[in-house]
């Protein structure tokens, strides 16, 4: 699958690098269990001022549980959570200078849009004339204007999330917490909404935290992703670095798409691991950082976009693998061959279709190479 | 209670108050679902099956309701006589074969008259409201304890609130007689206790029928609000808390308001009932105690005036029945106005 480009061009705010900067939320050692059951393990974590950072993992991985206990909503059962500074482990939400954004929107039915967005600056026991101005302001920044006097349940999904926005906003909190804030929209709304929180977070320079599954979703908005499974951080990084260089199975197979190869090491020399696949029957040269020893068992991950599949038998004896075309499935920018080894394992490989493909070179049941080069695969260890 | 007919508007918008109860009740009173139903049966959108099913409570309800209260509105235009029936008919067939029809009002003259039956009406109004707010000053803690505890605690709870009624209602409030009288339980315990030297009056006065009306329509309250608290989504306390918004200041700002429809049902299910209350004023109220009931009580059996005493019944009828329809005619209007805004 395509893995949308980031919606942000460039952030050369990367204030996780700079050893000065100090963060506005502190996560050390949280634990939290429900019964039996560790809904968040031991987790540590920074996130610095003006990040849009994103928990990512699948359901039950405890990355709600995670935003909960930064909002107060859930005490942990260990470990400290200082925000902007204070030790907020035991405050209570209602006394923290951070707002959350509810999946559901928890939008106050009974109120209009207006007063939902005022709630939280009536309660600061800001004057008329404050609220007011704070109000059109958020209204202004979703856009939503003259939908000030309806009620929720007079407004569309998309109106609905916007009203959840402004009002989570209208506190100036020092960091917004979203909770699969564009999980109810359709994808069409979902997509051109993504563009929309990016843009407001970079105009307001809030902090972000938000919780989702949707990995799409979080390689497009964040600044950062922590991939969490089973409680536990299994890596944090950018975007790309999370994309090219994941540091385990789990999360080389949850981003994007990926073809996983076992085998052992045999070798390793400039900056190159060699590797045996007993399984496909392969020789493969990795680029690898540090060197392993021999037969320490790895896991190679190849992206599909990363290989190149022709008809003609390579050149080289390292990081070839020949099969047979099984399926093609034509995307019109991109086409996926599904090509099947001779020990039956399905490999993907992504082309792009630079020229207009009237006839395909490659087609069904053909034989083929596929190929890659050694900086394009990545070899876990975990 | 029957099911109620299929509803002739769609359910009112979330959040929007809308007791569909009295609703249903009203258009049950009015015969307005029927109406429709039948005119669905004729149209072919309504199936002979269904029309059937929901036939039985209607037929149920003309029988036992209307008919009754078409007999009880006939007596209160006719005169007392002794006689067997007592009272005149209303139409009498005179020599020339000429049918007359002579309604005769002053049954309801007199009930405006007399200051016994204003009193009368007034207090009972009086003593069912200031039960009402009691059974809602009792029974909203209650039933937010309820829809707060641990979900394997909420059935046993409301168990609870419903065990009484497995006992006759008439042995209930017989037994506060035990409870209340000078020499009863709370008299001897209070004195037991040191905190009175003499017996307080509680027996034969309004705070007994109080006291009866509380114990005995408590349920009708606890569980419309129970029905609503249950259902109110968590998530809006958490996003007030969020805001800033203190535990106390939430519940009037977010669950007061939200829990208005269950406020409403269970008022009205206590306030209703309490308003024609007999059996409570009569075992434990005084000589004192002037409610609608006792009266119309009197005049069916100590004064053997049918016309005088079905004229109370019904304007007790009226009483109750204007007011519920003004209320909802007052909701419907504003759901509309709900919906034209969209």
């Amino acid at each position: 699958m395509p893995v949308a480009q980031g919606a942000r061009a460039s952030h050369n705010l990367e204030a996780w690098q700079d050893p000065k900067a100090r963060p506005i939320v502190q996560i050390e050692n949280v634990t939290k269990a429900f019964g039996p059951h560790y809904a968040v393990d031991g987790i540590s974590l920074d996130v610095y001022q003006g990040e849009f950072f994103s928990l990512l993992g699948a359901s039950g991985c405890g990355k709600t549980t995670l935003l909960r206990m930064l909002a107060g909503l859930e005490a942990p059962d260990a470990g400290r959570i200082i925000i902007d500074g204070t030790d907020s482990t035991l405050i209570p939400p209602y006394r923290r200078p951070v707002n959350m954004m509810f999946q559901s929107y928890a939008l106050f039915p009974h109120m209009t849009v207006e007063q939902n967005i005022a709630f939280g600056l009536k309660q600061e026991g800001a004057s008329k004339a404050q609220i007011k101005e704070r109000v059109g302001e958020m209204l202004r920044l979703v856009r939503l204007e003259p939908y000030a006097k309806r009620r929720p349940h007079q407004l569309s999904g998309g109106q609905r999330q916007r009203v959840a926005l402004a009002r989570s906003l209208a506190k100036h909190p020092r960091l917004l917490l979203l909770d699969e804030p564009l999980g109810a929209l359709d994808k069409k709304l979902r997509e051109h909404t993504q563009f929309e929180l990016v843009n407001i977070q970079e105009q307001l320079g809030t902090t972000f935290i938000m919780v989702t599954h949707d990995q799409e979703e979080a390689m497009t908005m964040s600044t950062r992703i922590a991939v969490m499974d089973e409680g536990r951080i299994l890596q944090v990084g950018s975007p790309s670095t999370i994309y090219e260089y994941p540091a385990t199975r789990y999360v080389a197979d949850f981003i994007g798409s990926v073809n996983l190869f076992d085998g052992r090491v045999t070798g390793s020399a400039d900056g190159l691991l060699f590797i045996h696949c007993d399984e496909v029957g392969a020789n493969m040269a990795i680029a690898h950082g540090e060197p392993l020893t021999a037969g320490t068992p790895v896991s190679v991950a190849l992206r599909p976009e990363k290989m190149v599949v022709s008809d003609v038998k390579p050149d080289k004896d390292a990081n070839v693998l020949r099969g047979i075309v099984s399926e093609i499935a034509y995307l019109g920018d991109v086409s996926i061959y599904h090509v099947e080894l001779p020990n039956k394992t399905l490999v993907h490989v992504q082309l792009t279709n630079l020229a207009r493909l009237t006839s395909s070179p490659l087609t069904w049941e053909q034989d083929v190479w596929l190929t890659w080069e050694p900086e394009n695969g990545v070899v876990l260890q975990s | 209670m029957m099911p109620p007919p299929v509803p002739t508007r769609a359910p009112g918008p979330e959040g929007a108050v809308s007791p569909t109860f009295l609703g249903y009740i009203w258009r049950w009173l009015m015969g307005i679902s029927f109406v429709a139903r039948v005119r669905g049966l004729a149209m072919g959108t309504v199936s002979w099956g269904r029309a059937l099913v929901t036939a039985v409570p209607f037929l149920w309800l003309f029988l036992f309701f209307g008919l009754p209260f078409l007999v009880v509105l006939k007596i209160s235009f006719s005169q007392a006589v002794i006689a067997q029936p007592p009272y005149t008919p209303l139409l009498t067939w005179l020599d020339d074969g000429v049918m007359t029809l002579r309604l005769n009002f002053q049954n309801y003259i007199l009930l405006a008259e007399d200051s016994l039956y204003w009193s009368a009406y007034l207090n009972s109004l009086r003593i069912a409201a200031i039960g009402t707010v009691a059974c809602l000053v009792l029974g909203y803690p209650m039933a937010y304890a309820i829809a707060k505890a641990k979900p394997e605690w909420r059935v046993p709870l409301l168990m609870l609130i419903i065990l009484p009624f497995w006992t006759s209602f008439l042995i209930r409030v017989y037994a506060w007689i035990g409870i209340l009288k000078n020499n009863g339980l709370l008299n001897n315990f209070l004195i037991w206790l040191g905190v009175i030297d003499e017996p307080l009056p509680m027996m034969h006065t309004d705070f007994s029928v109080l006291v009866g009306i509380v114990y005995s329509y408590l349920p009708f309250m606890v569980l419309p609000l129970y029905a609503t608290l249950s259902r109110m989504d968590e998530s809006l306390l958490e996003a007030a808390a969020d805001l800033g918004c203190r535990p106390g200041r939430a519940f009037l700002t977010i669950t007061l308001p939200l829990s208005m429809p269950g406020v409403i049902a269970g008022s009205m299910l206590v306030f209703i009932p309490s308003v024609g209350e007999f059996v409570i004023p009569d075992l434990l109220g005084g000589p004192n105690t002037l409610m609608i009931g006792k009266v119309l009580w009197t005049e069916f059996f100590a004064n053997k005036d049918w016309p005088v005493a079905s004229a109370v019944a019904v304007a007790t009828l009226l009483l109750l029945v204007v007011p519920i329809v003004r209320f909802q005619k007052a909701q419907e209007e504003s759901a509309k106005k709900a919906e034209e805004r969209v």
